[in-house]
C-alpha cells in the first residue's frame, strides 16, 4: 500500500475511533450500522464487482446471519460475540451451496433468480412449521450486551467499536485475498471466463467460491446488524433490504473496497433526511439516485474518488 | 373431488393474469434481451389509475379502456426516455434502471395513494349463476385475459405493424434494411406490454385488493411462468401462466399449505433455470465464444 | 448520378477501413466495385447505408445523405442486399417479401410488385409460406434480392450475391438482375468477389486495394486492364 493510502487510512481510523465520544449515542448507533452495511455492501461487491455475478437477493444472507445470531442467543444462550463467527460460517456454506448451481446463469438469469430468492425469503421466515425457532411473524428479541471486563464505555459505544473491530478485520481480509491471486482470478473469470478456464483457472471453484465468500461477508453483517438493532423479523428482511444494498454498490462503487464505506454512508443517511419529506420519499428519492449513477457515474463515488486523484496526480 | 375442480379452476383464473404478466415480459425479452423486472409495478400504477378514475365517477368499462390507453402511452414513453440510454450499458446497469423504475413507482404511488389497501370493483355481476366452481369474476377474468391475449396474436400475426415488430424483434439490423424504425418498435413493444399488464393488474386486483406492494408475488410467478414456457416464446408465456397458476393453487391447498406459495414460484423458477432454461415452448441459444 | 461519393472516410471503432474514396454511380447503369478479401467492399456498400461510421459527403438522387439514419437511408429508394443475406429466418418467406414493401406509401401497387417478384424467381412462390431458415442457400439469396425489389428501390447494392451458390444459379441469378434492370430501371452497385462474372454483368466497375480506389472505368476496359486480369481474371 503506497505511502499516501497509508496515511489517509490511518486518519480515517483515527476519527473512526474518535466519533463515538463526539457525538450522541443514537448517532453512534447509526455509525454502527454504517459498518455493518459496509461489510454487507463488501460482500456484495466480492460477487458483482469482482466476480461479475448479480444477485438481487443477498438480503436473504443478511437475514440468515441475523436470525442465527438471534436463534443462537434465544434459545441457545450463546454469547453475542460468538454468534458472529457461526453466522460467518453457516453463511459461507448456504452461499457456497447456492452458488453451486447458480453457477450455470449467467447475468440477468441468475438476477431472476436471485430476485426471486429476496421476495420468497420473508414468506420463508413466516412458515409455522418454523416457528418454535424463528419467532413467527413477531420475530426474537434480543438483549443488549454491555461492555465486557468493566470497561467504562455505554453499551452503544461498546458495540460501535466491537463492529468496528470485527469490520477492520473484514475489511483486512478482503483486502488481502483481492490483491492477490484470488482476486486476479475472480477478474479473469468475470471479463473472460473462457480464456481463464483455458490457463487453468477452475472458474466452477472461484465462482461458488466467490459466492460463499460474498454470503459469508453479508450473513456475518446480518448478524452484527441484529446485534445493534435487538431485534429480527421477517419483514424486515423483504425484497426492500436487497435492493438497498444494490444501491448501496451501485452507489458506492463496484469493484471497489472503498466503495463499501460510501455505499453504506449513503443507504444509512440518505433514507433518514428524505424521511423528513415523505415516508414514501426514501425510496422515490433512491430510485432517482440510481438511475442517476447508473447514467452518469457508472463507477460510482469510488470510481470519481480514483479519478480524481489521478487526474490531481498527474497534474 | 370438487374441492380439486374449485381449485383447479380458481388456478386458471389467476394463472389467467399470470399469462398476461408474463406475456408482458416476453415481449420485452423477445424485442430487447432484457428482463423487465419493473413489469409488475408498472401494471399495479396503472390499476391505481383506473381506480381514481372510477373514484372519479367513471363507469367501470371507460375507465378500463382509458387506463389501457394512458398505460401504453406510459410504456412507450419510459422505453424513450428512461431505458433507450442504457440499451446497450452492461447487465448490472441496466438490472439497476429497471429496479430503480420499480422502487420509483411503488414509492410515488404510496406516496399518492397512501399504502392503505383499497376495494377494486369487479365489472361481472356478482349473481351469476355459475354455482360453487368458478366466481363471476373469476370467469370473466379469464375471458378477458384470453380476448387480450387473442387479440395481441391477431395483431401480430395478421397487421403489418405487427409483422415489422416481430421483425424489429428477431432482426434488428435487416429490420433498418427495409426501413423499419427499430427504436420506435422498441417504444411500441413497451407500450403494449405496459397496457397488457394494465388489464392484468385489474383483472387482479378485485381479488387481491389494491396496495402498491400487491404485484411483487404475482411478478414473481409471471417469472416462473415466463421460464418455464420459455422466455423468448409467447405462447409458451401464455400456457405456462396457467400451468403455474394451477400448480400453485393445488400445491397451495393440498400439498404444502398456503404459506409457502411464494416458495413454489422460488422452486420453479431456480428448477427451471437449471433444468431447461429455455423452457418447454423457448429456442435452445447457443453463443458462439 | 444516382449516387456520388466524395472522399468517403469509414470505419470500425478504431480502425480505419477507407480512406477517401471518391466514386459515382450512373443512373440506370450497373456498377462492380471489384477487390481483394478485406479492400473494404463490404465496408463501403455498409457505409451508404449509415451501417458504419462515415465521414465525407454521400449524395444520392441529389440529396446529401451522410449522417441519417439507414431506416431513413433505405425509405428514400436504397435496398441493401447484405452479405449473409440478412433474411428473417423465423418469419415465413412472403412475410419476408411483404416487410421489403413495409415502408412504401403506394400500398397498392405491393400486390403486383409481389407477383412481379414471383415471376422472376417462381421457387419463391412454391415455398411461400414455408419458413425462410428451411430455405436453401440460393433460394435464401433470392428471397434477398427479392425482399429488396419489394421496396421498389431506385438503388439496389448488393454484396457477394454469388457467395455460395452454384454457378449454374449465379449466371441464373446475374441474368435475372439484368432483367431487372432493364424492366424497372433500378441502378446497382455489385460487390463481387467473382470478377468475371462481375464485369461480365456490369457497365462499370471500380477496384478498389485497402481501402482506396486504385482503377475505375468501363467493364470493358477493366477487363482488359493487364493487373486486373492477372490478379483477378486469372489469365
Amino acid at each position: 500500500m503506497s505511502k499516501r493510502n497509508l496515511l489517509v487510512l490511518a486518519a480515517v481510523l483515527v476519527i473512526a475511533c474518535a466519533l463515538p465520544f463526539l457525538v450522541s449515542n443514537y448517532r453512534t448507533f447509526q455509525l454502527t450500522l454504517v459498518l455493518v452495511y459496509a461489510i454487507a455492501l463488501l460482500g456484495l461487491n466480492i460477487l458483482t464487482g469482482y466476480s461479475g455475478q448479480i444477485s438481487l437477493g443477498h438480503g436473504a444472507f443478511y437475514a440468515l446471519g441475523a436470525y442465527v445470531t438471534a436463534i443462537l442467543m434465544d434459545k441457545a444462550g450463546v454469547p453475542y460475540w460468538a454468534t458472529v463467527p457461526a453466522a460467518g460460517v453457516v453463511c459461507f456454506v448456504a452461499g457456497f451451496l447456492f452458488g453451486l448451481p447458480a453457477l450455470r446463469l449467467e447475468g440477468l438469469y441468475l438476477a431472476l433468480a436471485t430476485f426471486a430468492l429476496g421476495v420468497a425469503m420473508p414468506q420463508l421466515l413466516k412458515y409455522h412449521h418454523l416457528e418454535k425457532w424463528t419467532g413467527g411473524v413477531q420475530g426474537i428479541v434480543i438483549p443488549k450486551p454491555d461492555a465486557p471486563f468493566g470497561i467504562p464505555l455505554n453499551s452503544d459505544r461498546w458495540l460501535y467499536f466491537f463492529t468496528l473491530a470485527v469490520a477492520l478485520l473484514m475489511f483486512a481480509l478482503a483486502w488481502n485475498l483481492l490483491r492477490g491471486r484470488v482476486g486476479r482470478a475472480l477478474v479473469a473469470i468475470r471479463d473472460q471466463h473462457i480464456a481463464a478456464e483455458a490457463m487453468g483457472v477452475n472458474g466452477a471453484l472461484y465462482k461458488s467460491a466467490a459466492f460463499g465468500v460474498s454470503a459469508m461477508y453479508t450473513g456475518v453483517a446480518g448478524a452484527l446488524g441484529a446485534i445493534a438493532v435487538q431485534f429480527v423479523a421477517p419483514d424486515s428482511f423483504n425484497i426492500f433490504l436487497s435492493i438497498t444494498l444494490l444501491v448501496g454498490i451501485v452507489v458506492g462503487g463496484l469493484a471497489s473496497i472503498s466503495g463499501a464505506l460510501y455505499g453504506a454512508l449513503f443507504i444509512q443517511f440518505v433514507p433518514n433526511i428524505a424521511d423528513e419529506i415523505s415516508k414514501a420519499a426514501p425510496w422515490a428519492i433512491f430510485g432517482v439516485f440510481m438511475i442517476g449513477f447508473v447514467y452518469l457515474m457508472p463507477t460510482g463515488v469510488a470510481g470519481a474518488v480514483r479519478l480524481l486523484s489521478r487526474r490531481r496526480r498527474s497534474q | 373431488m370438487d374441492a380439486f375442480l374449485h381449485q383447479v379452476l380458481a388456478g386458471l383464473a389467476t394463472g389467467g393474469i399470470y399469462a398476461s404478466l408474463a406475456l408482458a415480459l416476453v415481449m420485452i425479452y423477445q424485442a430487447t434481451h432484457l428482463v423487465n423486472f419493473a413489469q409488475g409495478e408498472m401494471a399495479m400504477f396503472s390499476t391505481y389509475i383506473a381506480w381514481s378514475l372510477i373514484n372519479a365517477g367513471m363507469p367501470y368499462w371507460p375507465a378500463f379502456l382509458l387506463t389501457v390507453a394512458i398505460s401504453f402511452l406510459l410504456g412507450v414513453i419510459i422505453e424513450r426516455v428512461v431505458i433507450r440510454p442504457v440499451e446497450n450499458a452492461p447487465v448490472l446497469g441496466v438490472v439497476t434502471v429497471f429496479i430503480a423504475l420499480l422502487v420509483i413507482l411503488n414509492s410515488v404511488t404510496g406516496w399518492i395513494y397512501t399504502y392503505t389497501i383499497k376495494s377494486f370493483p369487479s365489472p361481472f355481476p356478482k349473481e351469476m349463476a355459475l354455482g360453487r366452481f368458478m366466481s363471476p369474476h373469476e370467469l370473466g377474468a379469464i375471458g378477458v385475459t384470453l380476448l387480450v391475449l387473442a387479440a395481441l396474436y391477431a395483431f401480430f400475426r395478421f397487421t403489418p405493424l405487427g409483422l415489422a415488430m416481430r421483425a424489429a424483434a428477431q432482426n434488428p439490423v435487416s429490420s433498418r434494411l427495409v426501413g423499419i424504425r427499430v427504436g420506435w418498435m422498441l417504444a411500441l413493444g413497451w407500450g403494449l406490454a405496459a397496457a397488457v399488464g394494465a388489464v392484468a393488474g385489474m383483472m387482479v386486483a378485485p381479488i387481491v385488493y389494491l396496495d402498491p406492494n400487491m404485484m411483487g408475488g404475482i411478478l414473481l410467478y409471471a417469472f416462473a411462468a415466463a421460464l418455464v414456457g420459455g422466455i423468448d416464446s409467447p405462447m409458451g408465456a401464455v400456457i405456462g401462466g396457467f400451468v403455474v397458476g394451477v400448480l400453485e393453487n393445488v400445491l397451495g391447498a393440498f400439498v404444502i399449505g398456503n404459506e409457502l406459495k411464494l416458495s413454489v414460484a422460488l422452486v420453479l423458477i431456480i428448477g427451471v433455470l437449471l433444468v431447461k432454461p429455455s423452457g418447454f415452448f423457448g429456442k435452445v441459444h447457443v453463443s458462439r465464444v | 448520378m444516382i449516387l456520388e461519393a466524395r472522399n468517403l472516410h469509414a470505419g470500425y471503432g478504431q480502425t480505419r477501413v477507407l480512406h477517401g474514396m471518391d466514386f459515382a454511380i450512373e443512373k440506370g447503369s450497373i456498377t462492380a466495385l471489384l477487390g481483394a478479401n478485406g479492400a473494404g467492399k463490404t465496408t463501403t456498400l455498409r457505409s451508404l447505408c449509415a451501417m458504419v461510421r462515415t465521414q465525407g459527403e454521400i449524395s444520392f438522387d441529389g440529396r446529401r445523405i451522410e449522417g441519417m439514419a439507414t431506416e431513413d437511408i433505405v425509405r428514400l429508394g436504397v435496398a441493401h442486399v447484405p452479405d449473409g443475406r440478412g433474411t428473417f429466418l423465423n418469419l415465413t418467406t412472403e412475410e419476408n417479401l411483404r416487410l421489403g414493401a413495409y415502408s412504401r406509401r403506394d400500398r397498392r401497387a405491393v400486390e403486383p410488385d409481389l407477383e412481379r417478384v414471383f415471376g422472376y424467381f417462381p421457387r419463391l412462390r412454391e415455398r411461400r409460406t414455408q419458413q425462410a431458415g428451411t430455405l436453401s442457400g440460393g433460394e435464401q439469396q433470392m428471397l434477398a434480392v427479392s425482399r429488396a425489389l419489394m421496396l421498389a428501390p431506385k438503388l439496389m447494392l448488393l454484396d457477394e450475391p454469388s457467395f455460395g451458390l452454384a454457378p449454374l444459379l449465379v449466371r441464373e441469378l446475374f441474368s435475372i438482375l439484368r432483367d431487372i434492370r432493364e424492366r424497372e430501371g433500378v441502378s446497382m452497385m455489385l460487390v463481387e468477389q467473382n470478377a468475371a462474372m462481375a464485369l461480365d454483368l456490369a457497365d462499370h466497375a471500380y477496384l478498389i486495394e485497402t481501402g482506396r480506389i486504385v482503377l475505375s472505368g468501363t467493364a470493358d476496359a477493366l477487363k482488359k486492364n493487364d493487373s486486373v486480369r492477372k490478379a483477378y481474371l486469372g489469365y
